[in-house]
């Protein structure tokens, strides 16, 4: 099930402007999906939303909302209490919880590097589960850190901790891609960098023709972020979904908690005009 | 007659003492780290059996040595022979720190990295062997390097039952109200306890883990 690296689109019709009613079967479909912890907590209530083949779809939101309890709920991290997730059309609790995960690129804020493995044993780790040869997982290695900008020849011996916290993230981007997964789960994969090397990350990872046909579901509380990287935006508060929206309906959005991003945006646009 | 005197002129039996001694504490040693990791992945494991586990270990510990060997003298396979009874004893003594340090190295493993571990798509074994075991090497290390210090001077007390080693010197020392060779055993076990504990430690701190 390994997928090959080559140019070969993962999906057919992937485009990076989605709107809903497309005919495309959805790469990932949520139904009615709760979440509650044994104590009868509930973190996730009644979501619903389907992700196209290819789409980036952000979910946005306060810390300790629920997103990435979704997101963890989608490979399998966490088990669902009640609804149904379909991944590529099949139930994800017929999917063997293994092979799903390795189906699907998943990336933390905190990265979760190996600290005791070199950069390029971390980023081969998949395609080292998955029994690639040798020399095909080198290729692949070097391939990726190119990809993510990161001189192999100074780079691919050392270990995590001798690197920038800007280097890490790219490395954890690497690792999530190597077996070239065609669906990605990333929660807050920048949330550990400063704004600068936020920024850079963010150019590079717009620029990357691996990741555009790729389906993508990042959780972020970044309002910039999601308006630069979704195609669709899902706004979650208090474990349910409050809206669904175009980056441009978002910015005109009255829905209260959209809203209130988007006066949160432009109170900072306003102190620079101000100045 | 001096101490150098003495010890020269016993220098074979002392030598003889002191490998038995060895012999004694690395087989002991061996038996508890083979019972004592895998115990340590269960404490870590599974938390309802830890009480159990550790309690067990605790008790073990909690015995005065000279009455644990004793108390084991009875038992059929373990009784027939004394170094056999001697180890045994040794390696209930050694456990507690090797469980106790596996299960802390284990459940130290940064919650990030076993997330991201889980989420690539390891199973548990791969977790495990790849990622916990590796990471908590030096912690484990240090449980063994505990264990080996203390199993050193235990192990003198297993002259009493006759199974041999250093303690032999000393416990005819005490008879005999003769000092001499009562250091001729409590040197030798020193010395070996400060030589192990510095290769242990040198060992210990090459594996340490990177710092993230």
């Amino acid at each position: 099930m390994a997928n090959d690296s080559t140019n070969t689109p993962a999906t057919p019709g992937a485009t990076r402007n989605t709107s809903s009613g497309s005919s495309v079967a959805p790469a990932i479909e949520m139904r009615g999906v709760s979440y509650q912890l044994p104590n009868g907590h509930s973190l996730l209530c009644d979501l619903s939303l389907s992700v196209d083949p290819g789409e980036t779809l952000v979910l946005l939101g306060r810390s300790g909302a629920g997103k990435s309890t979704a997101l963890k709920l989608i490979n399998r991290m966490l088990e669902l209490t009640r609804g149904e997730i379909l991944v590529e059309g099949k139930s994800i609790k017929d999917w063997d919880p293994i092979v799903l995960r390795r189906h699907i690129g998943y990336a933390i804020q905190d990265i979760g590097l190996f600290p005791h493995y070199t950069v390029e044993k971390n980023i081969a780790l998949v395609p080292q589960l998955e029994g690639w040869t040798p020399d095909r997982i080198r290729a692949r290695v070097e391939e990726l850190m190119k990809l993510v900008g990161l001189d192999a020849g100074k780079f691919s011996r050392r270990f995590p901790h001798e690197l920038s916290g800007g280097q890490r993230q790219r490395v954890g981007i690497a690792r999530a891609l190597a077996a070239d997964p065609p669906i990605l789960l990333m929660d807050e994969p920048f949330g550990a960098l400063d704004p600068l090397t936020r920024g850079e990350v963010h150019r590079e990872f717009r620029s990357l023709e691996q990741l555009m046909r790729k389906t993508i579901v990042l959780v972020t509380h970044h309002v910039g972020e999601a308006l630069l990287l979704g195609n669709r935006i899902g706004v979650i508060d208090a474990g349910a979904l409050v809206g669904m929206y175009s980056p441009k309906e978002f910015l005109a959005a009255t829905e209260p908690v959209a809203a209130a991003y988007v006066a949160n945006l432009r109170m900072y646009k306003e102190a620079e005009e101000g100045l | 007659m001096t101490f150098l005197q003495f010890f020269s002129r016993h220098s074979r039996e002392i030598l003889q003492g002191t490998l038995e001694h060895i012999w004694l504490v690395a087989v002991a040693m061996l038996l508890a780290v083979l019972i004592g990791v895998p115990l340590g992945i269960i404490v870590a494991k599974r938390p309802w059996l830890s009480k159990p586990i550790l309690g067990g270990a605790n008790i073990a510990e909690t015995i005065p040595s000279l009455a644990l060997f004793g108390f084991l003298l009875p038992v059929p396979w373990l009784g027939a022979r004394s170094d056999r009874l001697a180890i045994a004893a040794l390696a209930l003594y050694a456990l507690l720190p090797i469980i106790r340090n596996t299960a802390a190295g284990i459940s130290h493993v940064d919650s990030a990295v076993r997330d991201a571990a889980r989420g690539m798509g390891m199973t548990e074994r791969q977790i495990l062997l790849q990622v916990e075991l590796p990471l908590s090497f030096s912690t484990i290390l240090a449980g063994v390097r505990i264990a080996t210090v203390l199993t050193i001077g235990i192990a003198t007390i297993a002259a009493a039952v006759g199974a041999g080693g250093l303690g032999e010197f000393i416990f005819r020392g005490l008879a005999m109200v003769n000092n001499q060779l009562i250091l001729a055993g409590a040197i030798p076990a020193a010395l070996l306890a400060l030589g192990a504990d510095f290769l242990l430690s040198l060992l210990e701190r090459r594996l340490r883990p990177v710092r993230a």
